[in-house]
């Protein structure tokens, strides 16, 4: 078969959306997309509902902030079964962008965009040589890359404050809310942008998956000589695929930049690259709900364990190892799989 | 659109897999392609659908040299094909898959895509329509929502088929369609066959059943160690000694009459 | 002159750590065809053992073998706990799975150990030896006798053992090999034992030239990747000449280009090496059949 090296342990698509996305009547009847923002939304709404303090706000933030980075990363290796172990170099791209941009006279916003523009011009022009190799080759190559990207930004110290980061100035989202009048905290209304940007984040991945490119890079997942004989351009394909997911990295640090004002190297470092592929595959890579839990458990649980700070690394590979093994296709096509067997 | 083959070759490491073959399948028939084991009909579909690059000879399409061609731009001249060992869309339903094959003809945009505008929406219907069509024509409109993984050998063979078919194909490759499949499964694939001949598809065939070979085809061209041996009507080829040696043997030769005659 | 000389000589040092790491990546991939991204924790865990058992006193005759022999049960750890367990995963869950392992060998360091960078002292001690216009350490003399030496071993365990052919016959087929009476549970076991100790020895040998601690693992197995893949992923005497190789462009860039950057020309030369010759110096192109 060809593709064995590639196929990822991924449920079928349908199956997990078919499990998550209410019935199929609302899904026919307002489409796939819509349907998934609003669950979303939902979701955004009762975290700000539960939430006691500013803490849980910046702590739902991060966890919005990573569910949209691994929403890109859904696209590419739930979708197309391509792995990346570089793509938090785009993440960095995107936030040491914002976070430059307002120091040489560029406003936020636009500092942010260009960030965006960069990280998908990036994605593009390395992603045709890069995405001609497949399985570990393909893996190495984008280490390789995010590896780079993460020595310059430690590397500049005059463009980036060095190993120790530098501040982000600039916009609030306070102000966003203040226009229409609301009067909200700083933290809250990062809270608020965060679920926002990753409601649209994942509504657009659902409509992708439902859409002639999806089945196209599904396609691609499945059986790449078979793609080609059908006259889906692959090289084509794969490379939109990068892009995509790529900007969906570089979005999701911006954001972080903004909500955080400050970064330093690491949010480009390998192990940000790692956290972000496990997130989606103890989720579940073929859904963007996979990309929703994963990110959840795994920011949340660092907090949870701060008193094992120590231990926070064994905890993390202990999951990743043991996700694996034992769960191949992630957490929610493993409980989907289970309450549809005790339906039944 | 009639496929021209000349003299096309390829060496895997010094042996000549493929060597030198020349024929041309015709709109409206059915040419197969017969050989033992090994003979390199499988690299000779390879070679024509792109997957391999010929290291010498042409491909041409009504007279259009197509020689080199990547697959995909292959498909986007009128070429489809199915494959001896299966290459399906196992995560996906059969009628997800069947829908792929429509790719070529969904005029959608990335955006389109992405934001779930009309453009896609109405793509995306328009290939369910005319993917369901050629399920059920493959005999498989009851299967459509079930995942392809699920589905048996026969089954998915006949998926390839209908996949093909919606691409709107005018040279169809078929890689042994009827392996796995029961008699009364064969006799469909059979009947198929013949139908896509008839609304003047050129179809050029793989396959081991000497019964369907001699009952569909129009021309067969005999490979044995990646060599033509011989060319010609199945009558022809029924009775050449050359052919019987090193192929059909004295059974596959009685067998090859029974179709004949039965 | 003297001035490249010395890079030279740093360049080779460096290297024939790279070298063994990539010898070890090569013997796990060969048997199992699993590339192991944990493979730079058997260097760290052969460095961070000896330190700790030098520190409380125990003579280096004594601290290195059992160093080594700390590797060797990881990697055998490893490879029941993980890796066989995963049985036929798909390649994207193999790769998660060791970067796991080394995620978690790397927390287990930390916790075992300590966050400090550790080094002892050379095994001929640290006076430098003059050669023509530069130096070198006697340290650096034995981490190159002691890549040869791993090169030469596995050259002649593979070829001319039982147990070594055994490990070859499952590398190319493990069905077939099991279906003739070789023992491949035994061959998988072995082939992460023997990597793991290369790894190790690696780190015994490389500490006090290069120090170590916990976190290093990750850049090491980078290292040894690059190497690796210059030289031919599954082939042992690319696997030396690319550690070489590696070893020394990036003295070579720390010397005359950005010390800063030294680390960079590795990741610059897998690009390189993947965009224009992905079957390295050494390895072959395989074609897939349909």
């Amino acid at each position: 078969m060809a593709g064995q090296g590639t196929t990822v342990a991924t449920a079928p698509v349908e199956t997990a959306r078919r499990a998550h996305v209410g019935n199929g009547k609302a899904r026919a009847l307002i489409g796939p997309g819509l349907c998934t923002f609003l669950i979303f939304a939902v979701l955004v709404a009762l975290g700000a509902l539960i939430f006691p303090s500013s803490y849980f706000y910046r702590v739902g933030t991060l966890v919005w902030i990573n569910t949209l980075a691994v929403t890109g990363i859904v696209v590419l290796l739930g979708y197309v079964g391509l792995v990346s172990l570089g793509h938090a170099g785009f993440f960095a791209i995107g936030a040491y962008a914002t976070a430059i941009g307002p120091n040489y006279g560029i406003p936020s916003p636009l500092a942010m965009a260009g960030g965006v523009a960069l990280a998908g011009l990036l994605a593009l022009v390395v992603g045709r040589p890069i995405l001609r190799l497949s399985g570990y080759y393909l893996a190495i190559a984008t280490l390789g890359l995010g590896m780079l990207i993460w020595m310059v930004l430690s590397k500049e110290a005059w463009l980036t404050g060095g190993p120790d980061g530098m501040t982000v100035s600039g916009m609030n989202a306070r102000n966003l809310f203040k226009l229409v009048g609301l009067k909200l905290k700083s933290a809250e209304a990062w809270y608020w942008v965060a679920g926002f940007v990753a409601a649209i984040g994942a509504a657009i991945a659902v409509n992708l998956a439902n859409s002639p490119s999806g089945r196209a890079l599904r396609a691609i997942h499945d059986s790449d000589v078979a793609a080609r004989s059908l006259g889906i351009d692959v090289a084509r394909a794969k490379s939109r695929a990068f892009v995509i997911s790529a900007i969906y990295a570089a979005v999701a640090g911006a954001l972080l930049a903004l909500a955080n004002g400050y970064i330093t190297p690491e949010t480009g470092g390998f192990m940000h690259s790692v956290e972000m592929v496990t997130m989606a595959v103890l989720g579940g890579a073929a859904s963007v709900f996979g990309a929703l839990v994963g990110a959840l458990i795994l920011t949340a649980l660092p907090q949870l364990l701060t008193v094992f700070a120590d231990y926070e690394h064994m905890v993390l590979g202990a999951i990743m190892v043991v996700t694996m093994i034992a769960m191949r296709r992630g957490l929610v096509p493993f409980i989907a799989d289970l309450w549809n067997r005790r339906k039944s | 659109m009639s496929l021209e083959i000349d003299g096309i070759g390829i060496a895997f490491g010094g042996i000549k897999a493929v060597d030198g073959v020349s024929f041309t399948a015709k709109p409206g028939e059915v040419t197969s392609i017969i050989g033992p084991n090994g003979a390199g009909k499988t690299t000779l579909f390879n070679l024509v659908s792109g997957v391999y690059r010929a290291s010498s000879g042409t491909v041409r399409i009504d007279g259009r040299d197509v020689t080199g061609l990547p697959a995909h731009e292959l498909a986007r001249c009128g070429m489809a094909r199915t494959f001896q060992n299966l290459q399906v869309f196992p995560q996906m339903t059969a009628l997800d898959n069947v829908m792929t094959g429509c790719h070529m003809q969904e005029k959608s945009n990335l955006l389109a895509d992405l934001l779930g505008l009309g453009p896609a929406r109405r793509a995306t219907a328009r290939s369910r329509d005319a993917a369901m069509a050629a399920l059920a024509r493959a005999g498989l409109a009851d299967l459509a929502h079930r995942p392809a993984s699920e589905m048996s050998y026969g089954q998915l063979k006949r998926l390839e088929i209908a996949r093909a078919l919606v691409t709107g194909c005018t040279i169809l490759l078929l890689d042994e369609p009827a392996a796995g499949c029961n008699a009364v499964e064969t006799r469909e694939v059979d009947d198929l066959i013949h139908a896509i001949a008839e609304e003047g598809k050129t179809v050029v065939l793989i396959e081991h059943d000497m019964r369907m070979v001699m009952r569909i085809s129009s021309h067969i061209v005999v490979l044995d160690q990646g060599r033509k041996i011989a060319e010609g009507g199945p009558e022809e080829i029924r009775t050449n000694s050359q052919v019987i040696a090193a192929y059909l043997g004295v059974h596959g030769a009685a067998e090859a009459e029974a179709a004949a005659h039965g | 002159m003297s001035e490249l000389l010395q890079f030279l000589i740093s360049g080779i040092t460096v290297g024939a750590i790279y070298a063994a790491i990539a010898l070890g990546f090569t013997l796990i991939y060969n048997a199992s065809g699993v590339v192991n991204f944990a493979q730079g924790e058997f260097v760290v865990i052969g460095g961070m053992t000896a330190a700790a058992l030098i520190g409380a006193g125990v003579p280096v005759w004594i601290a290195a073998p059992l160093a080594v022999i700390a590797g060797m049960l990881v990697g055998v750890l490893l490879y029941r706990l993980a890796i066989r367990p995963a049985g036929q995963a798909p390649l994207v869950s193999l790769i998660i799975i060791t970067i796991g392992a080394s995620i978690f060998l790397r927390g287990a360091m930390q916790a075992v150990f300590d966050k400090q960078i550790h080094r002892y002292d050379g095994f001929s001690g640290d006076a430098p030896l003059r050669v023509g216009g530069a130096t070198i350490l006697p340290q650096s003399l034995w981490i190159i006798g002691g890549s040869v030496a791993v090169f030469a071993f596995l050259a002649w365990f593979l070829n001319r053992t039982r147990a070594g052919r055994g490990i070859r016959a499952t590398a190319s087929n493990r069905m077939a090999a099991a279906l003739v009476g070789i023992n491949t549970g035994r061959a998988m076991n072995l082939s992460f034992a023997l990597s793991a100790a290369i790894g190790a020895l690696a780190g015994v040998l490389a500490t006090p030239v290069t120090f170590t601690s916990y976190d290093v693992g990750v850049l090491m197995a980078l290292k040894g990747f690059s190497a690796t893949m210059l030289g031919g992923v599954g082939s042992p005497l690319g696997a030396l000449a690319g550690g070489l190789l590696i070893g020394l462009i990036e003295a070579l860039t720390a010397g005359y280009i950005s010390s800063d950057y030294k680390d960079a020309s590795a990741f610059i030369v897998i690009l390189l090496v993947l965009f224009l010759r992905p079957q390295g110096l050494f390895g072959a192109r395989i074609m897939e059949r349909v």
